[in-house]
This record gives C-alpha cells, structure tokens and sequence, in this order.
C-alpha cells in the first residue's frame, strides 16, 4: 500500500476541476439544484450562480430558479458534472409550470402518507397474534 | 490513515459506492482524500430510471460522510496486506 506521508494530510479530492462548470448538486433533503460553480473550500461548502431546484414528480419536473446560491457542506451528498453533449433527462420527462409542480407534489406527498399509514395499518394487524396489550 | 491509503492504491479501479440515500453509483475511482471524499469518472447509477436527473453526470464528487458502502472487486483486496497494516496501526494508536 502506498503509505501517507505527512505531505498527503493536504491532498484532497479537489472541486476546482468543477469550477465555472454547470453541476447537478443532491443535498441531505432530497432536493436536485443546478447551477454554475463558483467557489468551494474544503468542507464542500459551495456557491452556485444562476441555481435552480429541479423538482421531479413522476414523469413531470419544472427548475425553480434560485439566483446565487452558498450551501453549506454538510448538506451536500454528490456534486455531479453535467455532461452537455447528453440529454439531462430523459424524452418521456415533460416540464411543467411552477404552479402545476406543486399541485402535483402536493397530492403525491399526500398520496405517499396514506401509503405509510396504511402499511403501518398492515403490520399492525399482523402483529396482532402477540396480544402483547 | 488506513483506508485513505487504501483507496488510494484502489484509484483506477472500478468501483460502485453505495449512499446513504440508498442512490447507488457506479464508477471508476479517480481520487479519494483524508475525509473519504470520493472522485468516480465514467459513472453510471445502479437502477437509472429510478434517478433521471442523474442521466447526464459522468463524473462526479461524493462527500465521505453520505457514503454507506464502497462495494470493490473481489480481487481488489489483498487481505494479508490489510491485517498487517491493521495490526500496525492498532499498535501505534
């Protein structure tokens, strides 16, 4: 194994090769936001010009736009290079308005708890047999 | 210090990090650092139509602290090596 010396304490997996590129970063929360690189340091601490939030329900997204935007590190979990050449999403994916993403988001969200309580519901009855009351 | 120098001697190497977010990516290692920072290239996610917003990245930097698991290839880890530099390292701690 190729032993760290004292000068590798300093080397780090840099984000200056992502500089001024535009960048697909995922935060903690689940959001997608896009945007210009302009600045980092070595907590992964980001600024990100001309930020938009990607919001993706289904088959339907809509990009939020943000403006300048600093995320702090422990925030992120990937920051990804968008490659221009290839599509940023796939054909059957239709855009739609602000107002139209948040309806949809807002029966999805609902849609999705009743699923988790109605599972809940299930394992309940199935763990009924205990009679542990 | 033990498993930064371990990846780095795994750089080159294909492997698949799987997130904490359960997001599963597969790549080829190009760098790692002090805090497990991990740099794949040529990337591909593991079940992409569950991630379409992935489809176009290629390369991309993952924070040490979001990863679950780093998934090598069998061949990758030279076992003895390992318990020996554990073993020195546990001493020296």
């Amino acid at each position: 194994m190729s032993w760290a010396g004292p000068e590798d304490v300093y080397l780090s997996t840099s984000l200056a090769s992502y500089l001024d590129k535009k960048l697909l970063v995922l935060l903690r929360d689940g959001r997608k936001l896009l945007g210009t690189l302009r600045s980092f340091d070595q907590f992964a601490n980001a600024v990100l010009e001309g930020a938009c939030d990607r919001v993706i329900v289904g088959d339907l997204y809509c990009d939020i736009p943000l403006g300048l935007y600093v995320i702090r590190g422990e925030n992120v979990v990937l920051i990804g290079e968008l490659d221009v050449e290839k599509e940023e999403l796939p054909p059957h994916m239709t855009r739609v308005s602000t107002a139209e993403i948040k309806r949809v988001s807002f029966t999805f969200a609902q849609k999705a708890e009743r699923e988790a309580s109605d599972l809940k519901g299930t394992m309940k009855k199935r763990m009924d047999f205990l009679d542990m009351d | 210090m033990l498993f930064f120098s371990y990846f780095k001697d795994l750089v080159g190497r294909e492997v698949t990090v799987e997130l904490k977010n359960d997001l599963a990516i597969r790549g080829t290692l190009h760098s790692v650092d002090q805090y497990l920072n991990i740099k794949l290239e040529n990337t591909r996610v593991v079940d992409q139509d569950k991630y379409p917003h992935m489809l176009s990245v290629r390369n991309c930097f993952i924070r040490g602290s979001v990863v679950r698991y780093v998934q090598l290839p069998s061949d990758g880890v030279d076992v003895e090596l390992l318990h020996d530099a554990t073993r020195r390292e546990a001493r020296g701690s």
